[in-house]
C-alpha cells in the first residue's frame, strides 16, 4: 500500500492511500497530489533505499510521497 | 530511484527552490573547497593584525598592555563569534503542541535507520550520509562535516511554515537534503565554516555528541 502524506501543522496528515492494482485509488491520489501542487507544496518519493526524489506526477508504486513546503535560506 | 514508475511524468530532478537563487553558482566539491579556503583566509585576516599590533603594543610600549590585552581579546572574539552564528543553525526552536510533535516523529521515524532515530533521540539532530559529506540536520539548519577537509559548513535553512513541529521541520529538511543536496546547499546560506572544534564550542553539551558521530564516520 503506498500512501500520500502532507507534512503540515498536525505532524503529519495522510491524504490518500492506494495500490498498483487498484486504479481508482490512484486516480483519487493523483487528483488529491494536483491539488497541494496547486497549494504551494513540493511533492517528493522517498524511496525504500532511504533516497528521496522531487516529482512533478505521483508515481505508482512509490512507497510514500510526502508533499512539503519550499525551504528556504534563514 | 529504479523502483520507482513514474505514473506519466519524470521526476523533476533537482530542487525548485534553486530559482530563488538563480544568481548563485551551484555547491560542488571545488566550490566548497574554495568556501572553505576563503573563510581561512577571513579568519587569519580578522585576527593576525590584532595579534600582530598586541605584540608590536606589547615590546615597544610596555605601558600599552592592557590595550594590547584588549586587541588580544577581539583576535580571539572574532572567530568565536562566527562559530557561534554556525552553532545556531542547530539551535532548536519552540515546540509545537504534544500531539503535532508526536505525530511529526513518528514519520521522522520513518525516515532515517535506527543509528539515526537515536541520535536524534539522544541530540535532536539526524545524521545523514551524502555524496558531500556527513550532514546533521537540525530544525532550521544543518552542518556539513566534509571528508577529509576537517570543516564544519553550516547553513541556516528552513520550511517556509513556520507552525511546524520540529520533526516535520527536521523531515523537510532531510528530504530536501535527500533529493539533491548540492541544490540543498545552493539554496541554503552559509552561516560559518571553520574548524569542528571551534564549533564544538558553541554548541549544546547533547549536540557535541552529534558532531562527534558525524566526524567518525570518516
Amino acid at each position: 500500500m503506498s500512501r500520500l502524506i502532507r507534512l503540515d501543522e498536525t505532524g503529519h496528515t495522510t491524504l490518500a492511500e492506494w495500490s498498483a492494482d487498484d486504479p481508482r485509488g490512484f486516480e483519487q491520489a493523483v487528483v488529491v497530489f494536483r491539488e497541494e501542487l496547486d497549494r504551494g507544496y513540493f511533492g517528493i518519493a522517498s524511496l525504500r533505499d532511504g533516497t528521496a526524489e522531487q516529482i512533478s506526477e505521483l508515481p505508482l508504486d512509490a512507497p510514500t510521497v510526502i508533499m512539503r513546503r519550499p525551504i528556504a535560506g534563514g | 530511484m529504479a523502483d520507482v514508475a513514474h505514473a506519466g511524468g519524470a521526476p523533476v530532478g533537482g530542487l525548485p527552490e534553486r530559482a530563488t537563487v538563480y544568481w548563485r553558482k551551484r555547491v560542488g566539491d571545488e566550490s566548497l573547497r574554495r568556501v572553505g579556503r576563503w573563510w581561512t583566509f577571513t579568519t587569519v585576516v580578522h585576527t593576525v593584525p590584532f595579534i600582530l599590533a598586541a605584540v608590536a603594543l606589547g615590546v615597544l610600549e610596555p605601558v600599552t598592555i592592557p590595550v594590547a590585552l584588549a586587541l588580544l581579546a577581539h583576535a580571539w572574539a572574532i572567530p568565536e563569534l562566527y562559530a557561534a552564528r554556525g552553532a545556531a543553525v542547530l539551535r532548536p526552536r519552540l515546540p509545537a503542541g504534544a500531539v503535532p510533535e508526536r505525530r511529526a516523529l513518528l514519520l521522522l521515524g520513518d525516515l532515517v535507520d535506527d543509528r539515526s532515530r537515536g541520535l536524534h533521540a539522544a541530540t535532536g539532530l539526524v545524521l545523514e550520509r551524502g555524496q558531500l559529506g556527513c550532514w546533521l540536520v537540525g530544525q532550521a539548519g544543518a552542518v556539513l562535516v566534509r571528508h577529509g577537509e576537517r570543516r564544519a559548513y553550516c547553513y541556516c535553512v528552513k520550511a517556509s511554515a513556520s507552525d511546524l513541529p520540529a520533526g516535520d521541520r527536521i523531515a523537510h529538511l532531510l528530504l530536501a537534503l535527500r533529493c539533491d543536496e548540492r541544490d540543498f546547499a545552493t539554496v541554503a546560506n552559509l552561516a560559518f565554516c571553520g574548524a569542528p572544534w571551534r564549533l564544538r564550542r558553541r554548541l549544546r553539551p547533547s549536540q557535541r555528541e552529534a558532531l562527534n558521530a558525524a566526524l567518525e564516520v570518516f
